[in-house]
């Protein structure tokens, strides 16, 4: 075993580490493998792997984690602190494992304060690390099941984690139960989205009963239930002790207001006024591509939404019912995406009948087999702006999976810039 | 339960034979209600460890209905957990011991690591061709002597022993392939269904034949397991 080494020689190994990581993305742009974020990070973390925590010291982090609205919860919420006149620094690339998180750390003034997103599966890891002011916990649910394994397992890692830091401040989503029962030990301000996806919660995460769910409230008979909220988002409105503010966001919805009110909640432990917060929000107008808009060659007007796993897409296909515009699924299923599509199938496609759809992506054919056992009559090209040609109505959406989206904005990014 | 999209599976019971103009209704039994021994086609899927607790105490006090039903001649499609749960018993990761509904003569142990990815089974006298489906469990399950197999294993785990499922012919298809199963195989689908309706047409089931042909091209690059 080596000695302990002394703060002068870990700062030292620090600084070094931080060169070599810039080096390492440096190189890696250059070569035209991409951002050179998360091989920075991680020739960083090779070459000194405290330095989350050194980099991070007494800069009063926050991380935002969960399965679905982490890069949004987190972008709003930069917005806040910016906007009240906070130096931020950021993993606005997506870069979400701890590589990302040292490479943003290492980025910005030494100052800044870091607001990071980061998945949930590597967040216990990063938070030991990193000693935040602040945990921001959204949701957890089905996603990618052939990585993470079972989404019950990601809740008891992050319970046991939280466990050991009784005195952490977290933000956490009230209305999701395997969230609840992650942070309930810890000094945790409760937000009431009010979105209840029940589907990953059937069994009460402390005594494995039936839970039993109603009209927004669950309870299992050991007692668990849903705390009591201390901020609260109806329809648009968020409602904290003593005050509350309208939102009015240019991001489309639902998911987008529960995004919202998680950052507010975030935004007001910071110290920042609620309504500047909400005005600072409603100016973000895409998140990293998300509701990207451009026009097609024919003229008509598109947008790009992403929606990762079951959860995300019920509400994006909740979200565009009752609309007529067109409508291009798209899904890939790469390591990124999760390899397995059989979560096609607690997806309300049905709601898509009656309006001119297409099937697309690298696994278009499982879209072909959902929609036509949906009733959805839909055209089919593995090319998602291709499909969008085809496919019909005065506007066309397109909704993508993870590594469709990612590939897409690259495309869309190129055809502006062109 | 349902953690795979096994729901599908009855959907697509339910179109197939809607598009052939007979009467056709899922009735989906929510966790803790008890099962009626009135319907035709019983599907059960998938959960993980806790809800598949909580489904075998439901299932137990089903257990007399469920058997009252197929020895009627009602049809029975389990899936993953929804098969452990219809065997002896199920030993969970945490070592605990789950009694199953002894429908079929399988015991099922959680072994050390998840099997996940594309399986191929070949269902040889069963006679519905090459199936195609994606695992993601941690059991390995033992037939006993003379219960029968859906298949043997071309690609995968299945059972853990070569083989996938559990097979009696015009009352029960146990097996690992979710996708939805009967989603990627229409051939399975039709088969349960004749056990109860009598010989059907055909459907136009062009997209899932391609669906099918696209994925057993796929799982050839992924190597059966041996038993560990």
């Amino acid at each position: 075993m080596s000695q302990p080494s002394s703060p002068t020689q870990r700062s030292a190994r620090t600084a070094l580490a931080v060169q070599a990581g810039r080096l390492a993305g440096r190189v890696s742009r250059r070569a035209g493998m991409g951002a050179g974020v998360t091989i920075g990070g991680r020739v960083a973390l090779a070459v000194a792997p405290g330095v989350i925590g050194e980099l991070a010291a007494g800069r009063e982090a926050v991380v935002v984690s969960g399965t679905n609205g982490k890069t949004t919860t987190t972008r709003l919420l930069v917005a806040a602190l910016q906007a009240s006149g906070v130096s931020v620094v950021s993993n606005d690339t997506g870069a979400n494992l701890a590589s990302g998180v040292a490479s943003a750390l290492a980025s910005g003034a030494s100052g800044a304060r870091p607001v990071l997103e980061v998945d949930e599966a590597a967040l216990p890891r990063v938070i030991a690390a990193l000693d935040p002011r602040l945990v921001v916990l959204t949701n957890l649910s089905r996603d990618q099941l052939d990585r993470y394994g079972e989404v019950g397992t990601v809740a008891n890692r992050w319970r046991e984690m939280l466990a050991s830091r009784p005195a952490q401040r977290v933000v956490a989503n009230a209305a999701d139960p395997l969230v609840v029962w992650a942070a309930q030990e810890s000094d945790t301000v409760w937000v009431d989205t009010g979105l209840l996806w029940r589907e990953d919660a059937t069994a009460c995460p402390a005594c494995g009963a039936l839970l039993e769910w109603g009209d927004g409230w669950y309870r299992s008979a050991c007692g668990f239930a849903k705390p009591e909220a201390a901020i609260r988002l109806t329809g648009d409105v968020v409602e904290a002790p003593g005050e509350h503010v309208a939102l009015s966001l240019s991001l489309p919805g639902r998911w987008n207001l529960a995004n919202a009110a998680m950052a507010l909640a975030a935004a007001r432990e910071a110290g920042i006024d609620l309504k500047e917060a909400a005005a600072a929000m409603s100016d973000v107008r895409e998140v990293g591509g998300r509701q990207a808009t451009w026009r097609l060659p024919d003229g008509r007007r598109a947008r790009l939404l992403l929606a990762k796993n079951p959860a995300g897409w019920t509400e994006v296909l909740r979200f565009l019912a009752g609309a007529d515009s067109g409508v291009v699924v798209v899904l890939n299923c790469r390591v990124a995406d999760g390899k397995d599509p059989s979560w096609l199938w607690d997806v309300p496609f049905e709601l898509l009948a009656g309006r001119p759809v297409g099937a697309s992506g690298e696994r278009h054919l499982d879209l072909a087999v959902r929609l036509r056992y949906a009733g959805v009559d839909f055209v089919d090209d593995r090319d998602p702006l291709l499909a969008a040609g085809k496919v019909g109505g005065d506007d066309v959406e397109i909704v993508a999976t993870y590594s469709a989206f990612v590939d897409l904005v690259r495309r869309i990014r190129s055809l502006r810039s062109a | 339960m349902g953690t795979y999209g096994d729901r599908g599976n009855a959907r697509v019971l339910e179109r197939r034979l809607a598009w052939r103009d007979l009467p056709g209704e899922v009735v989906e039994i929510a966790a803790g209600e008890p099962i009626p021994s009135t319907l035709d086609v019983y599907v059960i899927g998938g959960a993980e460890d806790v809800p598949q607790t909580l489904a075998a105490e439901g299932l137990g006090a089903s257990g007399p209905a469920i058997e009252q039903a197929l020895d009627g001649g009602s049809v029975m499609l389990a899936v993953c957990a929804g098969f452990q749960l219809l065997g002896t018993t199920y030993v969970r990761t945490d070592g605990k011991a789950v009694p199953g509904l002894g429908l079929v003569e399988a015991a099922t142990v959680a072994g050390p690591h998840r099997r996940i990815g594309e399986v191929v089974v070949d269902t040889g006298r069963v006679g519905v061709g090459l199936l195609s489906g994606f695992e993601n469990h941690a059991g390995i399950t033992t037939l006993a002597p003379g219960t029968e197999p859906l298949g043997a294993v071309r690609t995968g785990s299945g059972n853990g022993d070569g083989r996938d499922g559990a097979y009696q012919d015009r009352r029960l298809v146990a097996t690992y392939l979710h996708g939805p199963v009967l989603a990627r195989n229409p051939a399975l689908a039709d088969l349960l269904l004749s056990w109860v309706t009598g010989p059907l047409p055909p459907l136009d089931d062009d997209m899932a034949d391609r669906l099918r042909a696209e994925r057993l091209g796929a799982a050839a690059s992924r190597p059966r397991w041996r038993r560990s």
